[in-house]
């Protein structure tokens, strides 16, 4: 394998903890809430799902206790915004602080052990294929779910019926109420399948991306993931080239380090997050007076008789 | 039957006094069953957090100490989240303060400076929290760039900043190679309000900062204009009032508080700079803010309440093996309960029978 090839597989496997998260957060901002706490959920997954793979020894159950506790965190949000209209952003951050200090209590038991990472799945045939087989056939089984996770949810959020009332109830959650839709049933789904691929995605960190668990070891990726949907302008496809970019980011700067560029390593490590701003501006920038994202997003609703 | 949620016009004020109680009701509560899931007898762990932390002198001094960083920062980023302006980048303010206060002790560390010093200390960590928190203000107004991310962003950053710093060019030479600046001269650290504790002048000051935040908010046009713009943004724009210098002045003023509390407690209680010099003072103040209904007074209260536990947690990790996390449980519970109970003021709950439904 040369380095190119090394350097490419690296920066899918950093890549996709944050296109899962991403994509989850996606669909809950298009039904029309703001869940900032993503990084709760995600390291309560990244928690729960090895703390369930070391005692059991399966890492099958780890990835779906991780997925439930993601939705479990994300449930106990949607009790306080949809339940009581409660003020969004305070909730998500409440979300984010719950969730890193569970984590640690789960977690604690778990410092130091080490286990085996989940194993690659190669696809017979296509991963011989020279250069692209091993790239792009020769993953472990998030890289493809990631993927058919893109897929669906485009084609969820643009083919189908289910779909198109979701976005309704994003864009106006009033007239959707008064056509008779179940505007807090669906974004009660939402916020579920939001929490759903956070769990996911933690589970990714703990079990795949670094295979023991430390504290705080997602490292502000929820963070990040919420920065990657509006740099997607809240579309699945764009949501990918995002993550993709950043995941290059950050290994490509890990890469300079051991490469020795004359300049200290915390400079490089800051880099993510600057260029994240920096993105960020730049999105807005070229958007000005465009899409601000789903006109509903992040106000409270409460459903008149 | 079914329950639904009519808007009150009026908020009865006994209502606003009891809401952030029940949620300290709730959260005891909470944290009973969590410790008797971790296999410890509730009772004994409560009053480990909750009472010894106020049994003796060393241990209300530490709340203090404790709670004054704590405060300093809920009060600015009140200020901010009561004109609905998004600054969760606290923790990195304080950093940023904490870095440039510190930085004016080490270079004149080794000489004979004066009084002068340790209020051009202060001063300049206000001033370099103020302008850190001005990056996602600007951000912000001139380009719309999201203030959640970007100030959270930068907390990232300066984590970094003060890490490279601490062991590169501000290293203490004498200090093995820790990652940690040397300990600052006497005249550059805060005296001590009395012997035998941690207790000093950054208590006070904090407390004549919050009685004048009081004023600044209830009895200023400034402080009405903060509020307007939060509750009815129509109507200050109809009145007049600039959102976008709204912005920058409650996002100066939140990161000059939190820088003053960064310079404070490298001054005061760490007399240093290292690279764990907050515990997470900046995002566990964002609880405060809120538990204190986003009023400078009931910050006051809340501060010193979260100090409780923050202390309490320390003494329940020692004597009774709890983890340390489990006070970030606590105080995410706490949270979660004061918004829940802020639904209470906002909404009626009504039952109505099948038929009216």
């Amino acid at each position: 394998m040369t380095l190119f090839e090394a350097i490419i597989l690296t920066i899918i496997t950093a890549s996709t903890p944050l296109l899962i998260a991403a994509l989850g957060e996606l669909v809950v901002e298009r039904a029309g809430v703001l869940n900032l706490g993503v990084e709760g959920m995600m390291i309560i997954g990244a928690a729960a799902g090895i703390a369930a793979a070391i005692t059991t020894g399966s890492s099958t159950l780890g990835v779906l206790v991780a997925v439930l506790a993601g939705m479990a965190l994300s449930l106990v949000f949607a009790a306080l915004v949809l339940g009581l209209a409660a003020n969004q952003v305070a909730a998500g951050l409440a979300l984010a602080i719950l969730g890193l200090g569970l984590s640690g209590v789960i977690g604690a038991p778990f410092v130091g052990v080490q286990r085996a990472g989940i194993g690659k799945i190669e696809i017979p045939w296509l991963s011989d294929i020279p250069f692209l087989g091993p790239l792009l056939f020769r993953q472990d089984p998030f890289v493809y779910a990631s993927v058919a996770l893109v897929i669906g949810v485009w084609w969820f959020l643009t083919k189908s019926r289910a779909g198109l009332v979701l976005r309704a109830v994003g864009e106006n959650h009033a007239a959707a109420h008064a056509l008779g839709y179940p505007v807090r049933r669906i974004r009660l789904l939402a916020i579920l399948f939001g929490g759903g691929c956070a769990g996911l995605a933690g589970a990714y960190m703990s079990l795949v991306y670094t295979p023991f668990w430390t504290s705080g070891m997602t490292g502000g990726r929820g963070w990040i993931a919420l920065a990657i949907v509006v740099f997607a302008s809240w579309l699945p496809f764009r949501a990918m080239v995002g993550a993709y970019l950043f995941g290059a980011l950050t290994i490509l700067q890990l890469h300079a380090q051991s490469a020795g560029v004359p300049l200290p390593s915390q400079f490089l490590a800051a880099l993510p997050y600057l260029i994240t701003i920096l993105v960020l501006v730049l999105i807005m920038r070229a958007r000005r007076g465009g899409v601000a994202g789903p006109a509903s997003l992040g106000v409270p609703f409460v459903p008149d008789r | 039957m079914k329950l639904v949620m009519e808007r009150r016009t009026e908020t009865p004020i006994s209502l606003m006094l009891i809401s952030p109680l029940i949620a300290v009701a709730l959260t005891l509560i909470s944290a009973a069953i969590m410790f008797a899931l971790l296999g410890k007898d509730p009772v004994a762990a409560l009053s480990t957090y909750f009472l010894d932390p106020l049994s003796d002198s060393w241990g209300l001094q530490e709340v203090a100490v404790k709670a004054t960083p704590l405060v300093l920062i809920a009060v600015g980023l009140a200020v901010c989240y009561r004109a609905k302006v998004w600054n969760i980048g606290a923790e990195g303010q304080f950093l940023f303060g904490a870095m440039a206060g510190g930085y004016i002790a080490i270079i004149t560390h080794g000489s004979t400076q004066g009084p002068w010093l340790l209020p051009v200390m202060l001063l300049v960590g206000a001033m370099a929290g103020a302008c850190f928190a001005l990056i996602p203000a600007l951000l912000r107004t001139r380009f719309g760039a999201n203030e959640i991310l970007t100030s959270l962003m930068l907390v990232y950053v300066a984590e970094l900043l003060l890490d490279y710093l601490v062991r590169g060019p501000w290293r203490d030479p004498a200090g093995f190679n820790m990652p940690h600046s040397v300990v600052f001269e006497a005249e550059a650290t805060l005296p001590l309000l009395m012997a035998g504790g941690r207790l000093n002048i950054g208590t006070p000051i904090m407390i004549a900062i919050v009685f004048a935040f009081m004023l600044l908010m209830g009895r200023t046009l400034k402080g009405f204009e903060i509020r307007l713009v939060g509750e009815a943004p129509r109507a200050a724009r109809f009145a007049g009032f600039s959102e976008t210098r709204l912005i920058i002045t409650v996002f100066m003023i939140s990161g000059a508080l939190a820088g003053l509390a960064g310079v404070l407690e490298a001054a005061g209680t760490i007399k240093q700079l290292q690279p764990g010099i907050s515990p997470g003072y900046g995002f566990t103040a964002i609880i405060v803010a809120f538990l204190g209904r986003l009023n400078p007074i009931g910050c006051l209260f809340a501060g010193i309440f979260i100090a409780i536990t923050f202390i309490g947690g320390e003494n329940a990790q020692i004597m009774l093996r709890l983890p340390l996390d489990a006070t970030r449980v606590l105080q995410g519970l706490l949270l979660f309960f004061v918004l829940a109970c802020d639904s209470l003021l906002l909404y009626r709950f009504r039952l109505l029978r099948g038929a009216a439904a």
